[in-house]
């Protein structure tokens, strides 16, 4: 197990190399500059600027000389806030953005178990047809189209949530991005809980244990529940991954300080150092909670070996 | 010793598994209305711009911010007091207006002398035209013009810049479909490519290029098409390769499945056996049976692209003014939604029923074409 | 006259279907004795399992059953599931055919052996693991202390059937109903696990209601028999008055739908159309390119064989054994080593290119009669494919000629030829199957167990066009199977194999009366002699 999650972590490094070396590329060879946008900056105060940014030396210097520096844990300065490390800026908006996910991800995974096993119990029952269409419509409707709907029935027409901030991180602010974000994967993982466990409670397995004049509850939970679990489970990587882009937009309708908002304007602004940054941690992310995935999936399932 | 009947053939009409696919969709209630959905976002999309009254990217600075109406603007009662702004913002005084109709008379003196230029002034509002001059004292500081009044309709109201809304929604309909249909196109023929080589010739190939496909799908894609947009600039053409770039893998994933579960079919085999040519196996027995899973998975896409071309439309990466997407128009509705709540609930819900249409029509596909209850 | 404990009257079973309402049961009566062995016999479709199901209160949500089912006074049918579950798995169990399947891979078979003694019998969890091992012992799998703790993908089929025995005897039932319980094992296998079954019958003294398609388990195991037939008990008595004196006409078809005769051996000096020298097969697995081990497995291990015109070689064995693995090799559909020789010519490790154009002169024909036929083409499409390769220049009209012959010559209607697959049933897919191969006229066909997924009565029908088609043609046959009494009637000579290794060969008649080796010799008991091996059991363990 220990070296099972050793040999994946190792097997991680190249992936996060990959990554680090076709973003780096990827941004340096675009037409354009960070300073074009700064107009009529003196010859000698870009040159200067250049030279601080190393942005004078071959393409290849600066790229060893970032990687070097990363792994010494160092991801340079911003290029435009130029008081702050890009640490200093990722640590400023990591707790928006982890709560934001976690909330999230949590949400999804208990509402979408618990609507996808009741309306599989009650199949074709109205409960059913209920969960299925609000998992259409989760499902169907972008979270950038039910973010500012919720802002303006909740925010402005009942004025009941304040309609944007982050106020750090109060229940009352957090309530509507948490929902907004997570409404699509709740959507995905009952409409998917409830397949599986329908599958699952027609299966023979299921036919021996009622054979067997085991209690509902034991077929249900026992014997249904963990096998339809599996699918959800491995499409948790997916889910992050959704996750994180539905950050992007909602931390920008919301005005909330996280991760996924400090990505665009750093795009925008071609602060060159930060976007590198963000897609770092983010692939980091990504990276470790497959791996989490893996785990908890060998762990369901014990045709699974540590290989 | 009885003897054994050969059990008799029911010679009734017969069906293709096509046909038979094609009978279950007509009777699915939800997809037959969603294909009919479609169709009018087809025919809006083709036809919807040209037929609208006025222009995507022309504005009416009389009419910002208007809400969504079934009357014409400006309104009856509106009409005079909008000369009487014209005619002061002229820097003439007005007399007498009477409205008649479609025509407005107005007669109007000035401390200066005038001549057959003033009607130009007039002209200059959204709301009048055709000025003419009817009467002019002798003096050159008295007139009377007669204009024909302009009204409009905007069923969607305006937006912050005066542009009809509805002129808008038919543009970014036809921009959304196209993104959706063009990204899609894209996707499929990586996809299929790739997926069908994997799993045809299997093996060591199968196993690389699956690992490559893993590798790719652990990647935070998303922020590399958000990289490339930004920094090759906004073109539409760039992202349909970007959107395309990310969809293929799933279709990659679904076609090399079922090419590797085809070949190990009997029927593959029995071809095989048969000495039929590789390329003949492919062209008779694995495109055809491969063609359900992968319509009903590019109907199942296109939503997703549509959704993808939004995403980045909304974060300003994507279309960019005067042109429009649904996305696009979504994001600029929420700027202010307390203000001008239909800005954003129009194209919400035309982006929405898109949405739904598409993925209803793909379940439908779906369970029509599903071999599990065959 | 013993006690009646189970007492169906007037079941009838439908269920809901997109095509309208499907009668699987109509109107069944039914009764098993305390200690006694009941068969309901039975094709497919013949309902034998849903009225069973339907007693049992397990069936599929879009079925109804009506009429009554007694067990000991009490009604089972609309009976409130918490009552129910008081008798099911306590006093009624049940074991299913597909041992797999029916133990859930998430569990380990302790863990599932142990919740119907909780359940039922109020033990802790300590004492229900003490009797779970006990159980375990008594179906007699070895190492039980170890293997209470295995996964069911961890057990062979055999073991894993013994584990689902050892789940129903473990709250001595009244009732035993097995679910055609060995027709996913092997034959050595299925006669271990009757014989088992009857062993713990005899100790015991539960009572047994087995479902079964295979009238040998019957005449060795039953009592008593009911056949089905259409969702209607068609004829019931004692086994020997059923196997003796059958009175209705259905059961007389269905015992002699047993395939019988005997091939005339080929003389001699049949020239010789294909052989084959010292052909190995290897797989290999694991071992990506990512590293790992990789593990080699010899599917087959040096066998030869010869072939004459118009013989037919059968090729015995259990599942594993290469059989179909060799079929394969010796047709270089599969990469092997060894020579084989077709007509004089060398064909072993030649290209596709320079295969093709032996193809038509070697045909196949499958098992799976319904994986076998291309689903989108239609059946004049799928007969015609070999002759666009090895006939390019013939004509479209022609080529229609040619597919209504080969269809008559199956005995199939030639209008047929624009239908689809799936349209047809099992055994008229078959015969689908062989007038593809027959249309191009070849000289030798491998068989690959070309009756296996059929009905008796159908089977019979299949071997017996084959045999015409064979005289008609002067064809050679290479027949592979696991069915020991379709081999016998097929073949002239037998070829037994066990682990890719060649057992025993030789002429039909001297392998099945005189076997030399003891593998063939268990074997041919298994198949043919279930009763002695039944009662040997018995003794052996009473």
């Amino acid at each position: 197990m220990l070296r099972y999650i050793f040999r994946r972590l190792l097997g991680a490094i190249p992936t996060l190399f990959l990554i680090v070396t076709t973003a780096f590329f990827l941004i340096r060879i675009a037409p354009g500059g960070p300073f074009d946008a700064e107009r009529a900056l003196e010859p000698s105060v870009l040159a200067n600027l250049n030279a601080y940014f190393h942005l004078d030396k071959p393409l290849y210097q600066q790229y060893f000389l970032y990687l070097w520096n990363l792994l010494q844990g160092d991801m340079g300065p911003s290029f435009f806030r130029r008081d702050f490390s890009v640490q200093e800026l990722l640590a400023a908006g990591l707790p928006a953005s982890i709560t934001l996910g976690t909330l999230a991800l949590l949400t999804a995974i208990v509402f979408g178990s618990i609507l996808g096993c009741i309306a599989a119990l009650r199949q074709n029952s109205w409960i059913d047809y209920t969960v299925v269409a609000t998992a259409t419509f989760g499902i169907t409707v972008p979270n950038f189209v039910v973010a500012p709907l919720l802002a303006l029935v909740f925010g402005v027409w009942l004025n009941l949530l304040p309609a944007g901030g982050w106020n750090g991180g109060a229940p009352a602010n957090l309530v509507m991005p948490v929902i907004a974000l997570a409404l699509p994967q709740v959507a995905v993982i009952a409409r998917m809980i409830r397949g599986a466990m329908i599958e699952a409670l027609r299966s023979d397995h299921v036919r021996t244990a009622r054979a067997y004049g085991l209690p509902t509850r034991m077929i249900v939970v026992t014997h249904s529940l963990r096998a339809a679990a599996l699918p959800a489970v491995s499409y948790l990587g997916p889910a992050a991954a959704g996750l994180l882009t539905g950050s992007i937009v909602i931390e920008q309708i919301f005005g909330l300080p996280g991760i996924g908002r400090e990505f665009v304007n750093a795009a925008l602004s071609r602060d060159y150092t930060l976007v590198m940054g963000t897609v770092i941690v983010i692939a980091v992310f990504v990276l470790i909670f497959n791996l989490i995935v893996d785990i908890l999936y060998a762990a369901l399932d014990p045709r699974v070996r540590y290989e | 010793m009885a003897d054994i009947q050969i059990d008799e053939l029911d010679l009734g009409t017969s069906r293709s598994l096509w046909a038979t696919a094609w009978l279950r969709l007509r009777k699915n209630k939800a997809a037959m209305v969603s294909l009919g959905v479609l169709i009018i976002y087809v025919l809006i999309g083709i036809f919807g711009p040209m037929m609208t009254p006025y222009g995507h990217d022309q504005t009416f600075r009389d009419f910002t911010r208007e809400p969504a109406s079934l009357e014409r603007y400006p309104r009856v009662d509106e009409i005079v007091p909008a000369a009487e702004r014209v005619v002061t913002r002229s820097r003439l005084q007005a007399e007498e207006i009477v409205l008649d109709g479609d025509t407005i008379t107005i007669t109007a003196t000035s401390r200066r002398e005038m001549d057959e230029r003033v009607t130009r002034y007039i002209d200059r509002s959204d709301i009048f035209s055709n000025t003419r001059i009817l009467e002019m004292s002798d003096d050159n500081l008295r007139v009377t013009m007669q204009a024909d009044v302009n009204r409009y309709l905007f069923i969607f109201g305006t937006d912050t810049n005066g542009r009809d809304q509805l002129a808008r929604l038919a543009i970014a309909i036809r921009i959304s479909l196209l993104v959706g249909a063009a990204a899609t196109v894209v996707a499929l023929a990586i996809g299929v490519l790739y997926g069908a080589i994997a799993g045809f010739i299997g093996g060591m190939t199968d196993n690389i290029m699956m690992r490559i496909v893993d590798i790719l799908y652990s990647l935070p894609f998303i922020f590399f098409v958000i990289l490339l947009v930004v920094f090759f600039g906004n073109n539409v053409f760039l992202m349909f390769i970007a959107i395309g770039a990310i969809e293929w893998l799933d279709m990659a994933r679904i076609v090399r499945g079922q090419t590797l579960s085809l070949r190990r079919r009997e029927f593959v085999s029995a071809a095989e056996a048969m000495g039929v040519r590789p390329i003949s196996i492919v062209k008779r027995h694995i495109i055809p049976n491969t063609l359900g899973p992968v319509i009903v998975y590019t109907t199942l896409m296109v939503p997703k692209v549509i959704l993808l071309e939004s995403f980045l439309s909304f974060l300003g990466l994507g279309v960019q003014n005067p042109l429009t997407s649904l996305g696009l128009m979504i994001s600029e509705g929420s700027r202010d939604i307390q203000g001008t709540p239909y800005l954003l609930i129009y194209p919400a819900l035309a982006l929405t029923i898109l949405l739904f249409a598409l993925n209803f029509l793909g379940d439908g596909l779906r369970d029509a074409l599903d071999p599990k209850d065959r | 006259m013993t006690e009646t404990i189970l007492d169906l009257k007037d079941i009838t079973v439908s269920f809901d279907t997109p095509d309208g309402t499907v009668e699987a049961v109509r109107g069944v009566n039914m009764q098993v004795h305390q200690g006694e062995t009941v068969a309901i016999v039975g094709e497919s479709g013949s309902g034998k399992s849903q009225a069973m199901m339907a007693a049992m209160g397990l069936l599929a949500d879009n079925g109804t059953a009506t009429g009554s089912a007694m067990y000991r006074g009490t009604e089972l049918i609309g009976l409130p599931l918490a009552r129910i579950n008081k008798i099911r798995g306590a006093k009624i169990t049940m074991i299913f055919q597909e041992p797999m399947t029916s133990l859930d891979p998430l569990y380990t078979i302790g863990q599932q052996i142990c919740e119907p003694l909780q359940v039922h019998g109020k033990l802790s969890r300590a004492r229900a693991k003490a009797r779970a091992l006990e159980l375990l012992e008594l179906v007699q799998i070895p190492n039980a202390a170890e293997r209470v703790k295995a996964y069911p993908h961890e057990l062979s089929g055999g073991q894993r059937q013994r584990v689902m025995i050892a789940m129903a005897l473990a709250n001595d039932p009244d009732l035993l109903i097995a679910d055609e319980p060995t027709t996913a094992l092997d034959v050595t296998i299925q006669a271990d696990i009757l014989g088992l079954l009857a062993d713990l019958q005899k100790r015991l003294g539960m009572s047994i209601l087995f479902i079964t398609h295979d009238l040998g388990i019957v005449d060795a195991f039953a009592d008593r028999v009911y056949v089905m037939r259409h969702g209607q008990v068609v004829e019931e008595g004692p086994t020997d008055q059923i196997f003796n004196a059958p009175s209705e006409d259905y059961t007389k078809l269905l015992l002699a739908a047993e395939p019988e005769g005997e091939k005339a051996p080929v003389p001699d000096t049949a020239p010789e159309v294909l052989t084959a020298d010292d052909v190995v097969v290897t797989f290999g697995s694991g071992g990506g390119f990512l590293g790992g081990k990789r593990r080699e497995v010899k599917a087959v291990k040096h066998v030869s064989l010869s072939l004459h015109k118009g013989q037919t070689l059968g090729i015995v064995g259990e599942s594993g054994s290469g059989k179909s693995t060799l079929g394969r090799a010796i047709l270089q559909l599969l990469p092997a080593t060894g020579r084989v020789v077709f007509s004089g010519h060398d064909i072993s490790g030649l290209t596709p290119h320079q295969m093709r154009a032996y193809r038509r002169d070697l045909q196949m024909v499958f098992q799976d009669p319904y994986g076998s036929l291309s689903p989108r083409m239609t059946v004049g499409e799928i007969i015609t494919e070999g002759l666009l390769v090895h006939e390019p220049g013939i004509s479209g009209k022609e080529r229609d000629q040619r597919a209504m012959d080969a269809l008559r010559a199956v005995d199939l209607d030639p209008n047929v030829r624009r239908r689809f697959p799936h349209e047809f049933s099992g055994g008229q897919r078959q015969r689908i199957a062989i007038a593809r191969a027959v249309i191009l006229r070849p000289t030798v066909m491998v068989l690959d167990e070309p009756t296996s997924a059929l009905d008796r009565s159908v089977q019979k029908q299949i071997i017996a066009l084959l045999r015409d088609i064979q005289q008609e043609l002067d064809l050679s046959y290479i027949f592979i199977s696991h069915d020991l009494s379709v081999v016998r009637a097929m073949s002239d000579t037998v070829m037994v194999m066990k682990d890719g290794d060649v057992v025993e060969q030789g002429p039909t008649q001297t392998i099945f009366d005189n076997p030399r080796s003891d593998y063939t010799r268990h074997l041919m008991r298994a198949a043919f002699d279930l009763k002695s091996v039944l009662r040997e059991h018995i003794e052996l363990t009473g």
